[in-house]
């Protein structure tokens, strides 16, 4: 089993994930998977009864996750965040940032590794999912 | 110029522990190759064809005495005495070990420097007028327009992995020093009822389908700009191409959709960007401003300059230029000797440059995107002392903007991805217009090469343009004419067959005959190729 | 003949596969047969060499030379800084190249 990281208070949440067409479908889901070319926003008007988002990222390379979940975030969605998929230790905070509060990569992680690296800044210059006070307002309160 | 506050100091401190832990962990084999390449392109480190390659970042060409003296003391300590300017404003070395490059990155930050996204697929460094806050025919300096974009794009946590890498350029008057609309975003900034704002062109490029970049808003105020350009780049995120590394760039994303759909759609991503509270407040701008007050010039400065040494005197007008406070004027340092390497300096250089910025330019230094350096506030009295240090240094080359004033990227000498050597080319070429008499006469003639079709050296650009390419695995060169990365924006077009190392010579000096001997008035080459056509050039070339 | 090449992961510096071992030095690269790509992977395995990869190259008086022109500015150094490369004091050194 591929680790899983989990951010949230609340439990995990167990029913397994739809595609984004299956889920569109069927008016009782509530946990969907959307590709990294799929469209965010068509999840918009179902926010309400989902409680899990999965994001695909095909390579490390894919950056559509970060503006797919900055755009599901930003509508509102509270449930769980997750990426899955080419998540490496080093891209955790960035996800993070965006709003991702769970994680599924495909090759382990090193824990003393991500926990550094979520640890390590103090600061950051603009705003983002997670709400992190940008700098210029720490300047002008 | 901007100074580091704590927080800017800290975050770039952090930066150079996260790279530190980073390399430490490529050498215990923690990281693969495959997954260290994209971390260290983040932070500028390359491995090219001899070594290492570290790429640090100049943002806005902006640079003080200390810094520079910085720059030359990496290529002393870590490096083999020299460093390359670039076409970015940017200064690479060549000769990097990997182990050497957090401590590199530790010492450029004890001057508020970093190598933070000179490369990668991010929102790289943010290039500006090398005359900003020094020009007679600007608006306003545009720097604190571009500091305010380096920070919100430093580390952004949307826009790290991007199709493709993404290149902002900020100017502030009608002259185009900075080939502004050949950048993925130019900004121009402009009046409109009293206040300043930004008109915004997306989509431009070179590499191997060169665009011009069209423009897609006419006036941005200042408390939009980072939600604008956020809604931008969240567009070209969510669209750009990812099949095909050469379609990647935003330049085919919005040549496929057209300049009026790309902006309607970031119009309706704007819409919603404004409620996210991204633009920091007037007052912070204006923090960031006062960092660019105009220095404390002297007022009484004469503005007479005594022009008895002829040597001095065609320097002065070859490489001055106007400047908006009396008595004062900018003057460009050529890193372009006859026969030298394009953009080189060597460390004892740097240095001389930087004693002459604390002395006698109110302690600055620009980098140019055409590899040369810029004492920006120079008293036109203290001109003759600073060209005779200058002369002494090998740094008075009197040939800006003309044909031996060579843009040229590193090429197969340095560059992996090359596919003929470029400076040899550049070299021959100075060579056979040597005569500085000859290179006056033929005036302006911005020459640029490239060698390969990434187009780091600008050669779309060119008036004349030179791109190397492999043939049959020998170096060839194909020649392109007309092109331009001034207010005149045009894209080169090519000639015809390719040449060898000479022949390609060869062939500039005819077509710089067709010119003088069908120039009309005052025209310049691009002038008189644009009024003529392709057809005479061609002619003599291949006729 | 083909020859394995690649970077040190530490320095950086151009090396060619002797057979045993790693040089800076290309006259001492060994011709791999068709070995190249397993002795890459083990070498890049075990942190020996950085990026390796296998090119086409001829046995000359002067020793291998590489097929591409590429490999021959890697083996020898700058062209335009005759001063850095391996062969400083060789003014023939940049004829061997093109």
């Amino acid at each position: 089993m591929a680790d899983f990281l989990y951010y949230r208070d609340d439990a995990p949440h167990e029913e397994p994930a739809v595609t984004l067409d299956g889920f569109l479908d069927q008016a009782n889901a509530s946990a969907v998977r959307i590709e990294a070319g799929e469209d965010a926003r068509a999840l918009l008007p179902h926010l309400e009864r989902l409680r899990m988002i999965e994001v695909s990222f095909p390579t490390f390379k894919d950056g559509r996750g970060y503006s797919a979940a900055q755009i599901l975030r930003e509508a509102g969605y509270d449930g769980e965040l997750r990426a899955q998929g080419d998540v490496l230790v080093d891209q955790i905070p960035f996800m993070r940032r965006c709003g991702f509060d769970s994680f599924s990569p495909e090759t382990p992680v090193d824990p003393a590794t991500l926990q550094a690296s979520l640890d390590r800044y103090d600061q950051v210059y603009q705003r983002a999912a997670d709400g992190a006070v940008p700098v210029w307002k720490l300047r002008h309160g | 110029m901007y100074r580091y506050d704590q927080y800017d100091q800290q975050i770039v401190d952090t930066r150079v522990e996260e790279f530190r832990d980073q390399v430490k962990r490529r050498l215990s084999g923690a990281l693969t190759e495959d997954q260290f390449k994209p971390l260290r392109l983040m932070n500028g480190l390359y491995l090219q064809l001899h070594a290492y390659m570290l790429r640090v970042a100049v943002p806005y060409g902006t640079l003080d005495g200390r810094q520079m003296r910085m720059l030359a003391e990496i290529a002393r300590k870590y490096d083999r005495g020299y460093g390359h300017f670039t076409t970015r404003q940017n200064i690479q070395y060549n000769w990097i070990k990997l182990a050497d490059a957090p401590d590199i990155l530790a010492d450029l930050a004890t001057v508020e420097m970093h190598a933070i996204q000179t490369s990668g697929n991010c929102i790289r460094n943010i290039s500006s007028d090398q005359f900003a806050g020094a020009a007679a025919d600007e608006i306003a300096d545009p720097r604190p327009w571009a500091e305010l974009l380096r920070q919100w794009s430093t580390f952004h946590p949307e826009f790290s992995y991007l199709p493709r890498k993404f290149k902002i350029c900020v100017i502030a008057s009608d002259e185009d020093r900075a080939a502004m609309r050949l950048h993925d975003i130019g900004i121009q900034l402009v009046v409109r009822d009293g206040q300043i704002g930004a008109k915004v062109f997306a989509g431009g490029g070179m590499g191997r389908t060169p665009m011009i970049a069209p423009e897609i808003n006419d006036f941005v105020a200042i408390a939009d700009l980072l939600s604008y350009v956020e809604a931008a780049l969240r567009v070209y995120n969510r669209h750009g191409r990812r099949d095909n590394i050469y379609k990647a760039r935003i330049k085919i994303l919005v040549n496929d959709l057209g300049a009026e759909e790309y902006a309607r759609q970031v119009d309706e991503e704007f819409a919603g960007m404004k409620a996210r509270d991204i633009d920091p407040p007037a007052a912070e701008f204006d923090r960031i401003a006062a960092f660019f007050a105009p220095p404390a010039f002297d007022a009484d400065a004469p503005d007479t300059i005594d022009r008895s040494d002829p040597d001095f005197a065609v320097w002065l007008d070859q490489n001055v230029r106007a400047h908006k406070q009396p008595g004062y004027a900018i003057a460009t340092i050529s890193l372009k000797p006859v026969g030298g390497i394009p953009g080189d300096a060597s460390a004892e250089q740097m240095d001389v440059v930087a004693d002459l910025a604390e002395r006698y330019s109110l302690d600055e230094v620009r980098v140019t995107h055409s590899q040369n350096l810029v004492l920006p506030h120079v008293r036109k009295a203290d001109l003759y002392t600073v060209w005779q240090a200058l002369r002494d240094a090998g740094l008075a080359e009197a040939n800006l903007d003309l044909i031996s004033d060579i843009i040229a990227c590193p090429g197969l000498d340095y560059c992996s991805l090359a596919n003929a050597r470029s400076i040899p080319v550049a070299q021959k070429i100075a060579q056979r217009f040597a005569d500085l008499d000859r290179q006056r006469e033929l005036g302006e003639l911005k020459l640029k090469i490239s060698g390969c079709i990434n187009a780091c050296g600008h050669h779309h650009a060119g008036h004349i343009g030179i791109l190397g390419v492999d043939r049959k695995g020998t170096e060839n060169y194909q020649l392109l004419l007309g092109g331009s990365g001034a207010e005149d924006v045009s894209l080169a077009k090519i000639t015809g067959p390719g040449f060898d190392e000479d022949g390609v010579v060869d062939a500039i000096e005819k077509v710089t005959n067709v010119y003088l001997g069908a120039r009309q008035d005052d025209e310049r080459f691009v002038d008189t190729y644009r009024r003529l056509g392709m057809e005479p050039f061609k002619e003599a070339i291949y006729g | 003949m083909n020859i394995l090449t690649g970077n040190d992961l530490k320095t950086g510096d151009v090396i060619w596969w002797t057979g045993s071992d790693w040089s800076r030095h290309v006259e001492d690269a060994a011709d791999v047969g068709d070995n190249g790509e397993a002795i890459a992977h083990e070498e890049e395995g075990a942190r020996r060499v950085n990026s390796p990869y296998v090119i086409a190259g001829e046995k000359t008086d002067k020793g291998p030379r590489p097929a591409h022109i590429k490999d021959r500015v890697r083996a020898l150094g700058p062209t335009v800084r005759p001063d850095l490369t391996l062969k400083p004091a060789d003014p023939e050194a940049g004829s061997w190249v093109i």
